[in-house]
């Protein structure tokens, strides 16, 4: 544990000298994470290392220049210098189902392909039902990866776990292997109108497209964050539901409020899936207390995302 | 007492009669609706099979687990004993190596049915990381392979001299036991050569076939599954090998003595011993299942009490107790009369061994899938239940038809009962033609 965390702050300290952003605004972090940025007039909002929000003048933030926009930036080894965390808010989730639509659409999956599902919970009797949307935890110790016969899912320094499915042989050993059941097998050949063939089947697109006989899953939308962009689902909530940021950094945003992401994990409890197996995933869950939406008592159903159509319309 | 001549004649391989004929038509078809099954699904995918998400895995690698469990025979009788001095096993070992050879061959073959990308078997070398348990399994299936053929072959070297000798008037098939008899003469240098080789082997097939069965397992044990997630799957499934094979030995056994007239040979003797083993055997799986299933039901933490209702009372409840009582305990109890260790009986009790080996395979392997730790949503309906699709059956009875097509093939042109050890043991010495 301590190592762990040395690390990520020598690795802050070093990115953070490197780009001269402590000089600059003393003490104060920048929050754009990804291009975030609220441009207010004269003034910005930062978030100072003690979790206060403060207004100061745009001119002293000067912006974060992350170093995968350098030469050295490789599919397998990531963006360089940045750990990617992921929290889920349950408070928030009403099962609006657009991060699963929006999902379907940039990565051109379908229902019952789906890389990202929202699952109708319920701990035990006694407690109320709540939604949880479920997708690949981008785990630091995977059992996907240790289990893979030919390299061909792997984790990179940036905490992604991604698949080439170029390599991918199909023995599904990953699947077995994965306790979260969040891989997804081509049977048959992809049904993918409307796809761009152009970026062939690299890694960094999250095996776009997919590919007959191999498996698919949850990318993290490293083609988003390359553009400065959130991933798709935390970008398309209506609620907010999803933060997404740099472990190093220390914030999370979900596009709208940018926290800081220890401070929001020991306030509200975060806990992460199965913390006991060890799998150490990137992906937080903040537990369904207070929650934005009292829990509709339908049943789940397939029906309801069984209807998220297949994509058609190209991309933009 | 029958002379040198007399007892080759009874232990050359016999041709096919009519019987035999159609005996291996059926099973070229059934391997042959395999392979067309099997091109059908590299057209299509795997979509053609009931695997779904949940059900990745289903009777293709239950079965090619069978294949690895029935191979294990081999070792048993040429190498455990062997080295127990057992006398009575000679004319048992030659069959035991064909049916390990041709099951180990056809586990190879159906792992890579199960493959969504055969075509990409060459990365298996090309990228191979040595941590994932598909590896080890690849590498000591290979080893396991060579060794199996080396301990079927090696022995057989001064039986391929006698039987070139024997069929002087087919010169092809004279030339082709020559060629396989590498000019075994018999002479004392050779004869300790041959011995050493074949002891190495045979005890090098021990610790390999141990590490064969414990990797098999590990495939599944090295997962968090339930059901799988267990330290006591290694001996569990060495034991359950060990039925698996015995009960493909007596099978196998059986039918050759019949159609090959060898009971001269193999004696109720014979089968009164394999009775005694097979109840051991049982006895043996019988504790590590309760290992398996009554621990974790007696804790019933909340996966595993799910898991066990689906096989103790739910829907694999039926195939459950078949394996279990009809395949361990019902044998186990019969088996301890003498009158049911006479061929016949045994012979039934055997085929009921292993047909219940090969479902206890499919219920190892595919309950275990459908009781993930997530719920099974967003999916439909039928993805939570798995059942083979006519493709898979097509394909699985392809390989077993497969294996024991080759097991027939070599009974038809390998000695069953080993000619030389036997006339060594009856203490018939060697008469001049034999140096040629």
């Amino acid at each position: 544990m301590e190592d762990k965390s040395k690390n990520s702050r020598r690795s802050f300290l070093d990115k953070s000298l490197k780009l001269g952003l402590l000089g600059v605004v003393g003490g104060v972090v920048a929050t754009k994470l990804v291009d975030a940025t609220a441009q207010e007039g004269d003034t910005v909002r930062v978030l100072t290392q003690d979790g206060k929000v403060m207004e100061v003048d745009s001119n002293a933030v000067k912006d974060i220049q992350h170093s995968h926009e350098s030469e050295d930036y490789n599919v397998r080894e990531g963006f360089p210098g940045r750990k990617f965390v992921m929290v889920v808010d349950l408070a928030k989730c009403k099962n609006a189902l657009k991060c699963v639509d929006v999902c379907h659409k940039e990565h051109h999956v379908h229902t019952p392909n789906a890389w990202l599902k929202v699952f109708k919970m319920k701990d035990n009797e006694n407690s109320s039902p709540y939604w949880m949307p479920m997708f690949c935890q981008h785990c630091d110790k995977p059992a996907c990866v240790t289990v893979c016969p030919v390299d061909a899912t792997f984790k990179r320094r940036d905490g992604i776990v991604l698949i080439d499915n170029e390599r991918c042989i199909g023995c599904r050993f990953c699947m077995a292997a994965c306790p979260y059941n969040v891989r997804i097998f081509n049977w048959g050949e992809p049904v993918q109108p409307g796809i761009e063939k152009d970026h062939h089947g690299t890694p960094e697109f999250g095996g776009k497209p997919s590919v007959i006989g191999t498996v698919d899953k949850c990318d993290f939308c490293p083609h988003a964050i390359a553009k400065g962009e959130l991933p798709h689902c935390v970008a398309a909530c209506p609620t907010g539901v999803y933060y997404f940021g740099d472990l190093y950094e220390d914030t999370v945003t979900n596009g709208e409020e940018t926290v800081k992401f220890s401070k929001l994990i020991k306030d509200r409890a975060g806990y992460r899936l199965y913390e006991t197996m060890g799998t150490s995933p990137s992906v937080y869950y903040l537990p369904p207390v207070d929650r934005l939406v009292e829990f509709e008592d339908s049943d789940y159903s397939y029906e309801q995302v069984k209807h998220v159509p297949i994509p058609t319309e190209e991309k933009e | 007492m029958s002379t040198r001549e007399q007892i080759i004649k009874k232990l050359a391989p016999k041709e096919f009669n009519t019987l035999g004929v159609i005996w291996v038509a059926l099973l070229s078809i059934v391997s042959l609706a395999g392979i067309i099954a099997y091109i059908d699904q590299i057209r299509r995918g795997l979509e053609v099979t009931n695997l779904r998400d949940y059900a990745i895995w289903g009777v293709y690698i239950s079965n090619f687990v069978f294949f690895v469990a029935t191979s294990f025979v081999g070792a048993f009788t040429a190498s455990i004993l062997r080295l127990s001095q057992k006398k009575w096993r000679t004319p048992l070992v030659r069959i035991a190596e064909m049916v390990a050879v041709a099951a180990i061959a056809m586990a190879g073959v159906a792992i890579i049915l199960d493959m969504g990308r055969p075509d990409r078997i060459p990365y298996l070398f090309m990228y191979p990381r040595l941590q994932s348990p598909i590896a080890w399994d690849i590498i000591i299936i290979t080893i396991y392979l060579a060794f199996s053929v080396m301990l079927l072959y090696i022995p057989n070297i001064p039986d391929f001299a006698i039987l070139k000798t024997f069929y002087k008037d087919k010169p092809f098939l004279s030339k082709v036991y020559g060629f396989l008899a590498i000019n075994w003469t018999g002479s004392a240098k050779q004869i300790k050569i041959h011995q050493k080789s074949i002891k190495v082997i045979a005890v090098s097939m021990i610790p390999l076939a141990l590490i064969l069965q414990s990797v098999d397992a590990w495939l599944f044990s090295t997962t968090y599954r339930i059901g799988w997630d267990s330290t006591n799957l290694g001996p569990y499934f060495i034991s359950g090998a060990l039925v698996a094979g015995i009960g493909a030995l007596i099978t196998a056994i059986y039918m050759v003595r019949r159609f090959n007239h060898l009971e001269e040979f193999i004696t109720d003797k014979h089968f009164d011993k394999l009775g005694r083993l097979l109840v051991f055997a049982c006895l043996v799986y019988l504790y590590f299942n309760m290992n398996e299933y009554l621990i974790p039901a007696f804790k019933s933490t909340q996966g595993e009490a799910e898991h066990l209702q689906e096989l103790f009372f739910g829907q694999y409840s039926l195939m459950f107790w078949f394996a279990i009582g009809g395949g361990l305990i019902l044998p186990s109890i019969l088996l301890m009369f003498r009158k049911m260790r006479k061929p016949f009986p045994m012979f039934i009790i055997a085929i009921l061994v292993v047909v219940t080996s090969w479902w206890k395979r499919y219920i190892i392997v595919s309950p275990a899938l459908l009781h993930p730790f997530m719920p099974i949503q967003g999916v439909p309906e039928e993805w939570s239940h798995y059942f083979p699709s006519l493709h898979e059956w097509l394909i699985t009875g392809g390989t077993l038809a497969l294996c024991i097509l080759i097991i027939t093939i070599f009974v038809r042109f390998i000695p069953v009962v080993p000619i030389q050890r036997t006339l060594d043991e009856m203490e018939i010495t060697a008469t001049e033609n034999d140096k040629n």
